[in-house]
């Protein structure tokens, strides 16, 4: 009893702890002893190569993958194999996916109130209500009985944003979310991220988005090799980085 | 002739396409209507030189043989256009048997390919692999020769609790004899399946309006099940067991299932549900994972998410598959000739043509059986399919 209580006061401020996290696939060791503590309100920007297990540790947290040493608690519900703590813990955490991920079979205004009517269990009035509420954020209020086919990716994406919304999450996952955008597309999507960000979220956000980076994050995080290597303010890491590692990686990303 | 090509405000004729193309086709229809009017010239100088008549006059002909079984009273008194209908319903019955337990054994095996159990997998791998690429002929003979003709004796019989009975010569089970009060069952389950239908309209509005989630599927089951039973308690059960029973050599009463029906019925079944499996792990396949994943994040249960997300999508897929995977079946149950099962076309091609010599009437009329036979089904899968069909552009 005394150790859980000890648990929860340490875990008050955050709400997320990754404790000496390890994932391997097969033979292959993905994620190595990853400890990482987010506070609430905190947003996180996470870069690295490709392969580097930035998109691996994100959908960690919300159980899209399983991990087989370390702990993770969110918001103070810890990550075990229980299906009562994954839903209580997909509750809490709201996750937007490089490619969309939109449900094709139904319309914009469904995709939104899925969640709320099924999960939620929400009247369809309220639901529905909610959904126009955050379509008018996202900007696209007009495209609401439309099909996902009938929408740019942008559109799309930010439609993919105001669905996660609708769940009222306590946290935001962001895998790559401009990766799959048009280049004039990029900016309406990271505008609503911004927005996002200056009212509060707890944002941890994967992305090669550095302008964003240095807009938004508290703190970037720069992973290589299953490790996070670097962690600093925006301006330490892209002035002063430490390893020949991070300084490589920022060389190649920004010299064009 | 010059060097260069002529540029002509009006191309010669024969260089114009569009007259062009109204040649090529007259040449075309023309060869048609020579090849068609050949054939049937050609036909009928040949049935007249036989002193063949044509005609349909020969369906009120008395037909003078047995068929092995019938869904309708007949016997060799009957006409030749009975026959017909004999073999016709016979050929409905086993499509729909097969058509039924086919989608069953298929959606089973085709989701069991994605079991987590190893040995389900395995097992669903193995069933597929092994009934798609054995011909169906071969198939319909190993269950009638190797299975079925391996039963016990009428008197050796395998039987479940003294009423159903299994042997060489068939599968026996009771049947029942309606008496007076039979009709408040029937009544009871008319009045079961509109209240399923009340009963999702109503579940589905209180969701819309307070969010309260209804087991529809459960209480839906419990009544299909539960009124016609309290109906046959309250009515002290309104019908007469007849309960098969050996008398000589052979069972007498309750119903029969030859095992010629029984037979082809398994052997269509088990060759079609392959396929049909293969069509479900296809649609289910066709969906993303990232369908899944989207779902998960979102929090909805791994049930909701297949009800919810995936089964809508994979039906997209399926739906067309099933259709022609029906078709073939229907057309696939003509190999009951081959083991004797009375169908349509061992009937009315087999021995009412032999009899009769009527050989186009009878092709004819058995081609236009199937034909709307399989038209049908299309439209009703086409239906199915536009209400599954993904609304996109």
């Amino acid at each position: 009893m005394s150790v859980e209580q000890e648990k929860t006061n340490e875990n008050n401020d955050d709400i997320i702890v990754i404790k000496d996290l390890n994932k391997w696939y097969g033979e292959f060791h993905v994620l190595k002893d990853i400890n990482l503590r987010v506070k609430k309100g905190e947003k996180i920007v996470i870069c690295g190569p490709s392969g580097s297990g930035k998109s691996t540790m994100t959908r960690c947290i919300n159980r899209l993958e399983e991990f087989q040493r370390g702990s993770l608690t969110v918001n103070g519900v810890e990550m075990i194999e229980d299906v009562k703590n994954i839903e209580a813990i997909r509750r809490e955490v709201g996750m937007v996916f490089q490619h969309f991920n939109l449900f094709p079979h139904l319309t914009i205004l469904e995709n939104l109130t899925l969640g709320p009517i099924w999960v939620q269990k929400k009247p369809k009035k309220e639901a529905e209500a909610t959904a126009m509420k955050y379509l008018e954020r996202v900007k696209i209020p007009d495209q609401a009985n439309k099909f996902p086919g009938q929408l740019s990716g942008g559109q799309q994406q930010r439609v993919a944003i105001a669905r996660s919304l609708c769940m009222n999450p306590e946290i935001m996952l962001f895998d790559e979310p401009t990766s799959a955008l048009d280049p004039e597309m990029i900016k309406e999507v990271l505008d609503v991220m911004i927005e996002l960000a200056n009212e509060g979220m707890t944002m941890l956000c994967v992305t090669h988005e550095m302008g964003f980076a240095k807009k938004v994050a508290d703190r970037v995080i720069f992973m290589d090799a299953g490790e996070i290597v670097e962690q600093n303010t925006p301006e330490e890491i892209f002035n002063n980085p430490q390893t020949d590692r991070l300084q490589l990686f920022l060389s190649q990303i920004l010299d064009h | 002739m010059s060097e260069k090509p002529q540029v002509k405000s009006s191309p010669s004729f024969f260089n114009n396409p569009r007259n062009r193309s109204i040649i090529y086709q007259l040449l075309l229809l023309f060869g048609l209507g020579y090849f068609f009017y050949s054939i049937i010239s050609n036909t009928l100088a040949n049935m007249e030189a036989r002193g063949i008549q044509s005609g349909y006059d020969f369906l009120f002909n008395t037909a003078g043989f047995d068929i092995l079984m019938s869904l309708i009273p007949y016997d060799a008194t009957n006409t030749y256009g009975r026959t017909f209908i004999v073999g016709l319903l016979n050929t409905v019955l086993v499509s729909i048997i097969g058509i039924i337990l086919s989608t069953i054994v298929g959606f089973i095996m085709g989701v069991a390919h994605f079991s987590h159990n190893l040995l389900i997998r395995k097992l669903a791998t193995a069933y597929v692999e092994t009934f798609r690429n054995i011909p169906l002929l071969l198939q319909i003979f190993f269950w009638y020769f190797a299975v079925l003709a391996a039963l016990p004796s009428a008197r050796q019989s395998m039987s479940l609790g003294e009423v159903i009975f299994l042997n060489v010569r068939g599968l026996y089970f009771p049947g029942l004899t309606p008496e007076g009060g039979a009709s408040v069952v029937y009544a009871a389950i008319a009045a079961a399946i509109i209240g399923i239908f009340v009963l999702k309209r109503w579940a589905k509005k209180r969701q819309d309006d307070t969010g309260q989630q209804f087991p529809v599927l459960w209480v839906s089951l419990g009544m299909l099940f539960g009124l016609p039973l309290l109906a046959l308690i309250v009515m002290g059960f309104p019908f007469a067991w007849d309960i098969p029973y050996l008398k000589g050599f052979n069972f007498r009463g309750g119903v029969t299932v030859i095992p010629e029906l029984m037979a082809l019925a398994l052997a269509l079944t088990v060759y079609t549900g392959a396929f049909i499996a293969e069509a479900v792990r296809a649609g289910i396949q066709a969906v993303p994972h990232g369908q899944t994943e989207a779902a998960r994040s979102i929090g909805l249960k791994e049930g909701k998410i297949m009800k919810l997300i995936i089964v809508p999508q994979a039906m997209r897929v399926i739906v067309p598959l099933l259709n022609s995977e029906y078709q073939s079946l229907v057309k696939n149950s003509t190999l009951a000739t081959a083991i004797g099962y009375p169908d349509l076309f061992t009937v009315f091609v087999g021995t009412t043509l032999n009899q009769t010599g009527q050989a186009i009437e009878i092709v004819f009329m058995t081609m236009a059986v199937y034909f709307v036979v399989n038209m049908t089904i299309s439209f009703l899968m086409n239906r199915l399919n536009s209400s599954v069909a993904l609304t996109e552009r």
